[in-house]
């Protein structure tokens, strides 16, 4: 990995600059960073890196006691993850039907008198994107049709990962022919827990040639990695890989996204960003159901990475019940009394 | 212009998110925002009162009575008078107090946040989080001690009326500290807050009251340093406990030399903070956040002076000074700032002048590009490189947000930069190699070191100083000590005193005796009998006034020798094992056994007391510390973290030790055996009446295997020669028994460098195995260190 001495955010674009807000842009995704293509896998780099858990657990509890919003920055702010959510539904009984609703929920996630209220109308405000099973896409990629929203398919023997290869690698190319624009894949976290980092990056480089043009997001299944050490060396080796995103968990896991995981993911982005220039987004997934949770994220993303990783290129949430949950935040801020589930349309 | 939610959704930065501070207005209008003292459970009424300002907006909030003579002795007296019963009551009856004193801080905690965070300044996060709940954690952890007081402290009883005086930076946290170990052990309590900051302090008061506290028990008084300096002198005050800057605690020291007062002081600190090239970088930054941006700098143990390995200097500055930029300082009471305002206009005077010294100096400085407010008492983050160990801003405490940063080539190079100060508070060491961590531990001179982590307190784990940071701990079973005295009376009960003997009782027949061959006792130092640099002696005299010797009239350039001798042997000394330093004792034992007789002989010619049974006391005795010298272990702290805290009894260092007259052998070896057993090296001034026994001793040690430089003895004027050895800059503590004059003396000397001192008048009965061994002496031998070592993987 070759250092650069003035790393600065590739952006497509080069006269937009990178922290600066944009002004009163609708498609956030416009400014696109420039696709990190990896580097060589850098054994010195990855063995060098240094995790210690109690300092680490002791940042992470208090980037919540830190920082709040309130008020009409709240609200702000809420409206901001509903467009960082990845929309999911990941389940053994999906069916079109499901799905269907869950599209449409994406493409209108708050209710129309909320949204006037919140003078956001105009915006035309969706999810990030939704994200299903390969089986789902096809029904997902209709159902989304003209709205702008990807689809994301998790993919390469989702949630355990251990299919056979060639197999996994022929997972992604069915959905991305199905439509998919974003994969989102599991490493063999046995390579992980072996230090087998070549056969991870061997993999990860795999996954992500067989992507093409479609966004890669690795999904580290961080609860399976034992220690915070590993999940910052997996976090590397995704990224000099080639990632576009790292993805902390299937959500089948027995611990999913912890602010703890997210601190050490977020560093590692940055280290990666300083070394190389290049901006790999971030995705928590797995437990994320009240806005409060949500907002801490936020805050996390914005205190170790800065404003541009609260943008759906670089950030994504992955959750379902998380949204109703911010309705009913929003209806509070527009009525001053608290809300309740039912009415808003439900995912 | 208004923000929009849609400015919000675009920009995504932060609003202002300010706590209600109404609960704190209504308090204050409800009291017309006038304040007495508390004193014998009623409020006086508001006299001669001073304004108390909130540092973020420069408006008076409050006025406060200053304590007069007549409120210091009202104060006292109700204090006296409480005593008996309060002691009477109990420790369960006194646990059931600090209980509901706990609940009632708990139940109050919002009032008490907001309020501290307005009179002090420091964010509405840190009075919340970390200064309230330590507050109600303190108490409870106390309302334990006094619920175990009579098992687990058996043989002591509280110290009596202690006054008070605690700092402007942790107001509520620091009177918590104070009053619920005093309170749990016994004492009542006169105290007086902070200048600045007494309001959580009467807010404390209130509840104290409404909770069923007895009258008299808590007596607060409100004032600046004079009414500090009338509790300080009080006559009727049994011991006196201070937070606060050096400068002060050595005010205290020679004003309370002599009085017989006990003291504890914790006082200021340059603190440094040591990062090895294998720490977690990242988690270093946030290390150094907690560490000097916690409390504005404002902290006694604030990590102030970042030393670096060379390597990974620029990169950690690099991260530093992007962390930096994202700090945000406000007002106090917005929830989402993490650095609030400095206390006083004054103390940003101190902070910019002595950040100009710095840039004067040659430092290099950087602050984040922000603005800071410009109204209220605020200072930016403040980021010092280039600096020299000589420079200015290394060595003096700023007591503000400012780090100095200094690099270091290897680990014993990192050990030195950390103990060249004449503090020695707190430090932070960072490596993730256990081996490196717990190996630098031990080596730096403080009483608190954090591994891996920084500004970590609990009531579990006892916090104070070496070296100039003062003495004492607070917390944890070693905090307790400060607060307890050890009742006299049971001690006397098991004493035997040998019968004195007839100095004519044996040898003396009338017939002309061929003459003892003459001895020259010479001082003995560098395990070298040396002769005295002034090349005089003093005669030795019997009872009976016939002489019987001369020794050599030491002074202070013997002691100089003596005390460079003892530090040339601590090293080795300090870190031999235990079981080592435990054959040495046994071997002194087994050696002055053999010579018995000589010894018993020499006693009963200086003193006329029966000198066999002080012998078989002193081969005693000298077993008993060989037993303690791989037996004083330390404690493993329960404080609330996946780690452990370890308590460790570490030597003081070189130790001046002064001999009672009346045990001359037994004395001295009663004071030599616990300082050599727990790992100093000692320089002994044998009592003046009877010194022939310590240079008949140096022989006995010549045998022992005794290395060179542990024990030196300089005979000559006790007082004189204990004066020097207690205003030596390079002696870390003194113990003195002998004249009230003379603990005067010593006292006031010590002031210098705050070395520890351990002086009295009162009679020791050396004889008797609990007063004159045991417990008491291997504590005032040693200082507890308290690592913090968090872990997990």
């Amino acid at each position: 990995m070759q250092a650069k001495s003035e790393p600065a955010l590739r952006l497509a674009r080069s006269d937009t600059p990178a922290s600066a807000p944009s002004g009163r842009t609708t498609h956030l995704t416009d400014i696109d960073v420039e696709r990190n293509p990896g580097t060589p896998l850098d054994l010195d780099i990855v063995r060098g890196l240094r995790v210690n858990r109690s300092a680490v657990e002791r940042r992470a509890a208090t980037i919540p006691t830190r920082r709040t919003v309130k008020k009409q920055w709240q609200a702000g702010w809420l409206l901001r993850a509903i467009t960082l959510i990845d929309l999911t539904t990941l389940a053994g009984d999906d069916t079109p039907g499901n799905v269907k609703r869950l599209c449409a929920k994406a493409a209108h996630p708050l209710r129309p008198d909320l949204a006037e209220a919140l003078g956001v109308a105009d915006l035309g405000l969706t999810t990030g994107a939704v994200c299903v099973y390969h089986a789902l896409v096809p029904t997902a990629v209709e159902a989304l049709a003209g709205t702008g929203i990807p689809v994301a398919a998790v993919s390469t023997g989702f949630p355990a990962g251990l299919s056979p290869l060639e197999e996994r690698v022929r997972e992604i190319r069915a959905s991305v022919a199905a439509g998919a624009r974003e994969i989102d894949i599991v490493i063999t976290r046995a390579h992980v827990l072996t230090g087998n980092w070549q056969a991870l990056y061997d993999e990860v480089r795999l996954f992500r040639n067989a992507c093409g043009d479609a966004h890669m997001k690795a999904i580290l299944a961080t609860g399976e990695l034992a220690t915070l050490g590993n999940v910052a060396r997996a976090s590397m080796v995704a990224m000099m890989a080639g990632t576009d995103f790292i993805k902390t968990s299937t959500g089948k896991e027995s611990v999913n996204a912890t602010l703890p995981f997210s601190l050490v993911m977020a560093r590692m982005i940055r280290e990666y960003f300083e070394q190389t220039g290049y901006a790999v987004g971030y995705k928590p997934a797995g437990g994320i159901r009240s806005a409060k949770s949500a907002l801490e994220y936020l805050y996390l993303m914005k205190e170790e990475l800065g404003n541009r990783w609260l943008r759906p290129d670089l950030f994504r949430f992955g959750a379902s019940a998380l949204l109703t949950d911010i309705e009913r935040q929003l209806e509070h801020y527009v009525t001053g009394r608290y809300s309740a589930a039912h009415r808003h349309p439900m995912v | 212009m208004t923000t929009t939610v849609r400015d919000a959704f675009e920009t995504m930065e932060y609003g202002p998110a300010p706590e209600a501070d109404r609960p704190v207005r209504e308090w204050l209008e409800a009291h017309e925002s006038a304040f007495g003292h508390f004193i014998n459970g009623t409020w006086t009424k508001p006299a001669s009162t001073f304004e108390i300002m909130n540092p973020a907006t420069g408006k008076r909030i409050a006025r406060v009575s200053q304590g007069s003579k007549e409120d210091v002795d009202a104060a006292v007296e109700a204090a006296r008078a409480a005593l008996e019963p309060w002691q009477a009551l109990g420790g369960h009856g006194r646990a059931r107090h600090l209980y509901a004193l706990a609940r009632a801080v708990q139940r109050n905690a919002r009032l008490l946040a907001v309020l501290e965070s307005m009179d002090n300044g420091k964010s509405i996060r840190e009075t919340r989080d970390i200064d309230v709940p330590l507050v109600a954690r303190h108490l409870y952890h106390h309302a334990g001690w006094a619920q175990l007081m009579e098992s687990e402290f058996a043989g002591h009883h509280g110290a009596g009326v202690v006054g008070q005086i605690i700092p402007w930076n942790f107001p509520l946290l620091m009177m918590a500290w104070k009053v619920a170990p005093a309170l749990a052990a016994g004492c009542t309590i006169v105290i007086k807050p902070a200048e600045f900051t007494p309001l959580t302090a009467i807010a404390f008061g209130e509840l104290v009251a409404s909770a069923g506290l007895p009258a008299g028990v808590l007596n607060i008084l409100t004032g600046d340093g004079e009414t500090g300096k009338l509790i300080v002198e009080h006559p009727d005050i049994d011991k006196i406990a201070f937070t606060g800057s050096t400068e002060v605690g050595r005010i205290i020291r020679k004003a309370t030399a002599g009085s017989g007062k006990k003291l504890s002081l914790e006082l200021g600190g340059k603190s440094p903070f040591v990062v090895f090239e294998d720490a977690d970088l990242d988690s270093v930054v946030e290390g150094v956040v907690d560490a000097i941006w916690f409390n504005q700098g404002q902290v006694c143990c604030a990590g102030s002076r970042l030393l670096v390995q060379e390597g990974i200097a620029d990169r950690l500055i690099a991260k530093l000074r992007a962390r930096m930029e994202t700090l945000r300082l406000g007002s106090p009471l917005d929830k989402a700032v993490d650095m609030g305002a400095i206390v006083a206009p004054v103390q940003l005077e101190r902070i910019r002048s002595l950040v100009e010294k710095g840039k004067e100096e040659g430092a290099e400085m950087w602050q984040p590009s922000w603005a800071v407010p410009r109204d209220g008492c605020f200072y930016p983050p403040t980021l010092f490189t280039n600096v020299q160990p000589s420079s200015t801003i290394a060595q003096i405490e700023i007591f503000g947000p400012v780090l100095v940063t200094m690099t270091f080539r290897t680990p014993s190079e990192a050990v030195a930069l950390a103990n060249n100060t004449p503090y020695g508070l707190a430090a932070s060491v960072w490596s993730e190699s256990i081996n490196l961590a717990l190996d630098i531990a031990p080596k730096i001179k403080a009483g608190v070191v954090w591994i891996n982590s920084t500004n970590l307190f609990d009531a579990a784990a006892g916090f104070g100083g070496y070296r100039e940071s003062g003495f004492g701990r607070e917390g944890g079973r070693e905090g307790m000590w400060e607060y307890l005295k050890k009742d006299r009376a049971a001690a006397r009960r098991t004493s035997e005193r040998p019968k004195r003997t007839s100095s004519r009782a044996r040898g003396s027949t009338g017939a002309f005796a061929a003459p003892f061959i003459d001895r020259t006792p010479k001082l003995y130092v560098g395990g070298k009998q040396s002769r005295p640099d002034s090349g005089y002696s003093l005669k030795v005299t019997a009872p009976d006034g016939t002489t019987i010797g001369e020794v050599g009239e030491g002074n202070r350039k013997d002691i100089r020798n003596a005390v460079e001798a003892a530090h040339a042997a601590l090293a080795g000394w300090s870190r031999a094992t235990g079981h080592a330093r435990a054959q040495v004792l046994y071997f002194i034992a087994e050696n002055l056994a053999a010579r018995s007789d000589e010894f018993a002989e020499r006693i009963r010619a200086m003193t006329g007391a029966d000198g066999q049974a002080e012998v078989d006391a002193a081969v005693s005795r000298l077993f008993t510390y060989g037993a303690w010298a791989d037996k004083y272990d330390g404690l493993v702290h329960q404080v609330p973290l996946r780690g452990v805290a370890l308590a460790m009894n570490e030597p003081i260092g070189v130790m001046g030790l002064a001999c009672p007259d009346d045990a001359p052998l037994l004395g001295l070896v009663s004071l030599v055996g616990p300082a050599i057993a727990t790992g100093n090296t000692v320089v002994v001034v044998p009592s003046p009446t009877a010194p022939l026994a310590a240079t008949d001793f140096y022989q006995v040690l010549e045998t022992s295997d005794v290395p060179a430089g542990v024990i030196n003895i300089v005979t000559g004027a006790r007082d004189i020669l204990v004066a020097t050895l207690a205003d030596h800059d390079d002696v870390d503590a003194v113990w003195y028994f002998g004249t009230r004059d003379g603990v005067r003396a010593v006292e006031l000397a010590s002031a210098g460098n705050m070395k520890r001192t351990w002086a009295t008048w009162e009679p020791k009965d050396w004889f008797s195995r609990d007063d004159g061994e045991g417990r008491e002496f291997l504590r005032e031998a040693t200082q507890v260190k308290n690592i913090w070592i968090p872990y997990g993987e």
